[in-house]
């Protein structure tokens, strides 16, 4: 994985490589991470601006990608984040058909997050 | 007892044609752009059809021709309107096994289910609601003795709908039934994961509408469902699905000023006390059975109870009784009416359900049951299928907090009831609970200080229409599967009318 080590989100390779192609299309992009059914828990993929973000969102980091100018940002509900925010989350891509408005599914692939729990130290040097 | 062929397989009660154009204006019609889309079915993996891959354009197309057809539906006596509604339903009825084995085939869902839920409550949707449109009654108020209030309901006009994937007829019945009864005209998106089935309803029962008052138009959501839901001709958007695109949902609704019902999910809590282990009889049996429905549907349910809240003192016991039931539930081809949990509804959803399985052991839950993958042999090796799986842990963990839609449940256990409710509330969602107890002042107490926007007591996982159904909390907007969702497709028209003969003096 092409992972950064250091902050609360990281990207594989291949979601990586998606997102060069992805921008090429739709411009500048970033991550919303949803919550509840059908699709939720996945990471929405959307043009920056088209997701009206509030006081009720944490930015929980940017995603630095080869091949990007901007970084992608990766963005949670306040209230969503209470229970996520002990864990560390690598947006990755697998073959599928999610709905949404997320920017990949035409392609055919679908963004997942791939968790795993912050390390001890970690938690406090990364409040958003 | 019986394995249904697969669909386009000599011998099955299924064909599903190669391709499926939109449905706009009474006829089927090609993209603008001639683009299609594959649709694989989850049982094999296999591609089985393919389907419009829709843009603006057709959404425009789609609008327009609802818009023409709308103002003479919406003007059609309540019981004409119940006629054609109840006409649908006797077509649906009357091809029950046929659009249960389509649905299955491409949802992934055990056939027993489509044939014993799914399709009957299709059938019962569209009927209740053509006997609520009949009982529908305005008010009118009197003001004084010279001046009266009349309210009528009067349609909204025409209404976009983004249905889901993990019922594909049952939520376009949900939402269709309602729109329709008030006098709507519909502009329907189903999810791109599902987008077929519903054309063999639409085929059977295309005749009995007039042209243009139902539309299917089908896509991917940022390609046909954003130009829906931000288009200019539309009064109101239903939508089912998560919280960030119906967030996205209420934003193109803003631009346009008009309302949405969303719902949106859920993390129910499914609360065993003990009373429910004072013996080992019917109840208990029902109560384990209770807790095991969390793989109904292969758990893509909102309301799936996927945290099941045991009494300290019974938790052990029941827990290994509750464990026993579930390892008894029957895996395999969807289309056997003996298997009891099909396969995962998509590649993607199935990568999501392991990738909690994976979080849930990081965390340190325990896994009792299942958490992996199931392989099967021959065909269905291609399909998407996870084993019925149960967690032990607490109520902090991920896999206690988000919707995971697949066949997991997590189980913690509560010392009283207030720890109880605690950990029941102690969520974003609120739209389904379940309440075991022996005890009716407990059952209903704990109900009610329950936030969620149905719970179910000593029972779960059923849904008759005039029952309302919907979300306290993150869980959404509206209530439907009840008359109340009439008054969300309808506006109200008040005509405030004077019967004085004198003028007010004033000028």
């Amino acid at each position: 994985m092409a992972a950064q080590r250091v902050g609360r989100v990281a990207l594989t390779a291949a979601a990586a490589e998606l997102l060069v192609r992805l921008t090429r299309r739709h411009g500048p992009l970033m991550f919303h991470q949803s919550g509840g059914c059908c699709d939720g828990s996945a990471p929405m993929c959307y043009p920056v601006g088209e997701f009206r973000l509030g006081a009720a969102d944490v930015h929980l980091g940017d995603l630095r990608v080869d091949g990007l100018e901007q970084p992608v940002g990766v963005w949670m509900s306040r209230a969503q984040f209470a229970y996520w925010r002990h864990t560390h989350l690598t947006i990755d891509v697998v073959e599928g058909r999610g709905s949404g408005f997320s920017v990949e599914a035409p392609e055919g692939v679908r963004f997942v997050v791939r968790s795993r729990l912050l390390d001890e130290e970690e938690p406090a040097a990364l409040e958003p | 007892m019986a394995v249904y062929a697969a669909p386009g397989a000599p011998g099955s009660i299924v064909e599903y044609r190669s391709r499926y154009d939109n449905f706009i204006g009474g006829e089927y019609v090609p993209p603008v752009k001639g683009d299609y889309f594959v649709d694989v079915t989850p049982v094999t993996g296999q591609p089985f059809t393919e389907v419009a891959r829709s843009t603006a354009e057709d959404v425009d197309r789609a609008v327009a021709a609802a818009e023409k057809a709308a103002p003479a539906w919406g003007r059609t006596s309540p019981a004409e309107r119940a006629l054609v509604l109840n006409r649908i339903a006797d077509r649906v009825e009357a091809n029950l096994e046929r659009l249960a084995v389509a649905e299955t085939w491409e949802n992934g869902k055990p056939v027993r289910e489509a044939l014993a839920a799914d399709l009957p409550l299709v059938v019962d949707h569209f009927r209740y609601f053509a006997g609520a449109i009949r009982a529908q009654e305005g008010r009118t108020s009197q003001i004084d003795d010279d001046t009266v209030a009349y309210h009528f309901h009067e349609p909204l006009g025409v209404v976009g709908q983004i249905i889901p994937w993990n019922f594909p007829l049952l939520m376009a019945a949900w939402k269709l039934a309602p729109a329709l009864a008030a006098g709507n005209a519909v502009v329907l998106k189903p999810a791109e994961q599902t987008p077929a089935s519903i054309h063999l309803l639409v085929e059977l029962v295309a005749d009995l509408l007039p042209a243009g008052v139902l539309n299917v138009v089908n896509g991917f959501g940022v390609e046909a469902g954003k130009p829906l839901a931000q288009h200019s001709g539309i009064r109101k958007v239903a939508f089912t699905g998560e919280t960030t695109t119906g967030r996205l949902i209420m934003q193109y609704a803003s631009e346009n000023l008009i309302p949405v019902t969303l719902e949106l999910g859920g993390k129910s809590p499914n609360i065993f006390f003990s009373d429910v282990a004072a013996e080992r009889d019917a109840f208990y049996d029902k109560a384990l059975e209770g807790f095991s429905l969390f793989a109904l549907n292969s758990g893509e349910v909102c309301t799936c109870p996927s945290r099941a809240l045991v009494q300290a003192d019974i938790y052990d016991d029941f827990l290994a009784d509750a464990v026993e039931r579930t390892r008894r539930i029957r895996t395999g081809n969807p289309l056997d009416t003996e298997t009891m949990i099909g396969a995962q509804a998509s590649n993607d959803q199935l990568e999501k359900i392991l990738s909690y399985i994976d979080i849930g052991r990081k965390e340190g839950a325990k896994v009792l049951l299942g958490g992996e993958r199931l392989e099967h042999e021959g065909e269905l090796a291609g399909g998407y299928y996870v084993a019925p799986t149960i967690f032990e842990g607490h109520n902090g963990m991920r896999i206690f907090q988000e919707e995971i839609f697949g066949p997991v449940v997590s189980v913690t256990r509560f010392a009283d009831y207030a720890e109880a409710v605690a950990i029941a509330n102690d969520t974003l969602y609120g739209l389904g609970a379940g309440v075991w107890s022996r005890n009716g002042t407990t059952a209903y107490r704990a109900g009610r200080d329950i936030q969620a926007g149905r719970v179910w007591v000593n029972h779960y996982h059923s849904y008759p229409a005039h029952a309302a159904f919907g979300g306290y909390k993150q869980s959404g907007i509206g209530r439907e599967t009840h008359h109340m969702m009439l008054q969300h497709y309808q506006q109200t028209k008040n005509l405030l009318v004077s019967y004085s003969e004198n003028a007010l003096g004033l000028f």
